[in-house]
């Protein structure tokens, strides 16, 4: 607020209230004409035939009215109200919160502590962290992975036991706190509409699915040529790379053929952001635990 | 505050200054004994003894009647409510408003002059008063006095008294709030190096305290000035009068024409009424009427004028009842109709509520399901030859005990639940359970199926909530 607006709120508080107090004083007494009508003591208001007294007020509700003036002088005193002034017990909304962010914070840190120094598979086995793990997981990883971890298009499943970055407690660990990075290049340049074809009928089926058998030799030929840096001779896919299993049968996008021949000719990327700077410590060790336990 | 001395001047155009705040009058009550101070003895001390001993009741090693605040939890007698059961509150307070009201039909503001605990509350400040500084005419005698060792003694007792008193009630009422024992055995600090430390949080001292100021500030100072200024039902009982109210009224036909006289004289040849003129009845008066002036707002139908003038009536050898419960109709014609539709009314509605919430209350589940269908990138998720769709089931478990509960399925597709890990809930606990529900697509017909998710308690099959969603699917194509 600048000097002039902090002012103009200050004078007009301060007059309001000045305001109030005179009207409350300077009405203390009224004046009465010896002649007027004792028995009709009324303020001449009629509704419906119903008169309204001139009764005077009780003491202790006009003491009431000033002590209401003494307390907003206090309070102004106190606490930030007049423009700029902040009050002098540093009172602010920001610390209110905070001082109850910190309140709530002290409240479980004595389970956090306590689970920061289990193992995560001790962890996994423990209902009363699992339950705080559930909450976790849906505050902050179940709007893509699914309230049940289950995963989604082009999300994975975490439940299933099959891993693209590695399923050991360390490997979770890392996929939360820095996040995870998957590129798949595109390669409907280099190979061309038919090599494409040929290899998405091969990926098919190393995974049992129905397929066009006549294309298989040649999608294999070109997938030992290319695909075999990161999928692996295998096909079993590289945790290093993050690059998928492709005989399982397990599929983070959809496995019909337009998928897959998209995927091959267009490539993927995909991201798992990291948490570090948004998860404290003890939270993400819970919830490694949590995801650990999907699948154990 | 008269600025001229000359009151009865016929000048006519003198002006006077008067204050517009006036201190209210102080009340000095005469003591008195009679058949309804006997009534609100003996119907009030079973209610005071329950208000102060139902804090200490323990069922179970849980108290009986607990409203945890700060759990956000009420403990009434056998059974927790929840806020999800506010409806519930909300619902007892709108019939306690209702059998005010019917009770206020038949025979008054009963309520105020013998249950309301501002009036039980005064009375009890007014016999400590009794007790420490006497009667009506000596209060008055020692108000007037200059201070000294006597007074100082009877007016310091009656303030302590009143302020042990208070504290009693300001501790009994947090007691319904925090556990009364903990309360209680933590309001004495432990005194040590480290300093001083009260076991009670010091909000529940502080309520204790506020409580125990405000009950010796209404009992003791404001007592009649809060029904007259302050309680909104004072502000509108006097609508729900009828002809047929039965409350406290002076008979003038009987007592007019007031007056003085000898018990032996033949009044009536004197054309006296039966009202002797004593004015007991206003100087018993807590609100400081006279019930002689006809109906009044501040008269809270509280019966000592009763009791005072029928004493005197009995002294005068005449017939009881000259202020009595009565309506205007009997004093007009004779008769008070009592039953009547307006009470008949007040009476079914009273009734049709109660046995509603009763109901309500009995049929209660103390189990809370709430289903939330997975709202994230796809509606469902498609697995070779199933369609998954996944829910959160947040289970409550609001009984007293623990459970484990089961998952059935029951709608249009023949679904399937997939692994889930079913552990105990613990009484009280709210318990988050994601699940995964299949459905095969070769069944699927439209976009959106009916789905019932039942959670049952594996221990009591009885104890079951039922909660409807959808499930959505890819058309067939």
């Amino acid at each position: 607020m600048s000097t002039f607006w902090s002012l103009w709120v200050i004078v007009l508080t301060l007059a309001c209230i000045a305001l109030c107090t005179w009207v409350l004083f300077a009405n203390k007494k009224v004046a009465k004409r010896d002649d007027a009508d004792a028995e009709n003591n009324t303020t001449g208001h009629v509704y419906d035939g119903i008169e309204e007294y001139d009764n005077p007020l009780p003491k202790w509700w006009f003491q009431l009215f000033v002590g209401t003036i003494i307390f907003t002088a206090i309070y102004l005193v106190l606490y930030p109200g007049l423009g700029n002034w902040k009050g002098i017990l540093g009172w602010t909304s920001t610390g209110e919160l905070a001082a109850a962010q910190e309140k709530a914070r002290e409240q479980y840190v004595d389970s956090y502590d306590a689970y920061s120094k289990m193992s995560v598979e001790e962890l996994s086995q423990n209902p009363e962290a699992m339950k705080m793990g559930v909450r976790l997981f849906a505050n902050n990883c179940a709007v893509c992975h699914g309230a049940d971890g289950g995963g989604n298009y082009g999300f994975p499943n975490l439940t299933d036991n099959d891993w693209l970055h590695g399923g050991t407690p360390d490997h979770i660990k890392a996929s939360i706190v820095n996040g995870r990075n998957a590129n798949m290049p595109a390669w409907g340049p280099t190979i061309g509409e038919e090599g494409v074809a040929a290899v998405t009928e091969y990926v098919l089926s190393l995974s049992g699915l129905e397929h066009d058998a006549t294309l298989v030799p040649a999608g294999k030929e070109v997938f030992g040529t290319i695909c075999t840096t990161c999928h692996g001779a295998d096909a079993k896919g590289s945790i290093a790379m993050g690059a998928p299993n492709l005989t399982d049968d397990v599929w983070l996008f959809d496995s019909n053929r337009e998928t897959i021949a998209g995927t091959v000719r267009n490539g993927r990327v995909n991201r798992m952001p990291a948490q570090k700077d948004l998860l404290r410590d003890d939270k993400i060790h819970l919830l490694t635990a949590y995801v650990y336990s999907l699948s154990h | 505050m008269s600025q001229s001395d000359e009151k009865n001047t016929s000048s006519n155009n003198e002006i006077r200054y008067v204050n517009l705040y006036e201190s209210e009058a102080k009340i000095y009550t005469r003591k008195v004994k009679g058949f309804y101070q006997r009534l609100r003895r003996y119907t009030g001390i079973p209610l005071l003894l329950g208000f102060l001993l139902m804090p200490w009741l323990v069922i179970d090693g849980r108290p009986a009647m607990l409203f945890d605040l700060s759990e956000r939890k009420f403990h009434i007698l056998l059974v927790t409510f929840w806020p999800q059961d506010f409806m519930l509150l909300a619902w007892t307070l709108i019939i306690a408003a209702f059998a005010l009201f019917t009770v206020t039909v038949t025979v008054g503001r009963v309520w105020c002059g013998f249950t309301c605990p501002q009036t039980v509350w005064t009375l009890m400040f007014i016999w400590v008063e009794d007790l420490c500084e006497g009667d009506r005419n000596k209060r008055i005698k020692l108000d007037k006095q200059p201070w000294s060792a006597e007074k100082l003694v009877r007016k310091g007792g009656k303030h302590s008294l009143w302020f042990l008193i208070a504290f009693v009630t300001g501790a009994t009422f947090i007691g319904y709030f925090y556990p009364i024992r903990d309360l209680l055995a933590g309001f004495i600090p432990t005194i040590s190096l480290d300093g001083i430390v009260w076991d009670t949080p010091a909000a529940a001292i502080f309520w204790t305290f506020l409580f125990t100021a405000f009950t010796y500030l209404n009992a003791g100072w404001l007592r009649e000035q809060v029904c007259k200024y302050m309680c909104p039902y004072a502000r509108f009982q006097a609508v729900m009068y009828d002809k047929d109210t039965l409350y406290v009224q002076y008979d003038a036909a009987r007592g007019e024409k007031r007056g003085p006289r000898k018990p032996k004289d033949d009044y009536k040849a004197q054309g006296l009424g039966d009202c002797v003129d004593c004015s007991w009845c206003v100087q018993v008066c807590p609100v400081d009427i006279d019930i002689r002036d006809g109906a009044q707002y501040e008269c809270i139908n509280c019966g000592l004028c009763v009791d005072a003038c029928d004493a005197i009536m009995d002294k005068m050898n005449y017939p009881k009842g000259l202020i009595r419960f009565t309506s205007e109709d009997e004093l007009e014609t004779g008769k008070t109709q009592f039953l009547r539709p307006r009470l008949f009314g007040y009476f079914a509605i009273v009734l049709v509520m109660m046995s509603l919430l009763s109901y309500t209350i009995y049929t209660r589940s103390p189990l809370g399901v709430d289903v939330l269908r997975d709202r994230s990138a796809r509606m469902y998720r498609i697995q070779g030859k199933e369609v998954h769709n996944v829910y959160t089931i947040n289970i409550n478990n609001m009984d007293r005990q623990t459970h484990t509960y089961r998952i059935e399925l029951e709608g249009d597709l023949p679904y399937s639940l997939k692994k889930y890990h079913a552990v105990p809930i613990s009484e009280g606990e709210v318990f988050t359970l994601p699940i995964r529900i299949a459905a095969p697509r070769a069944a699927i017909k439209k976009e959106k199926h009916d789905l019932i998710i039942r959670i049952i308690a594996e221990d009591n099959p009885a104890l079951v909530a039922t909660e409807s969603t959808v499930f959505m699917a890819p058309k067939a194509r």
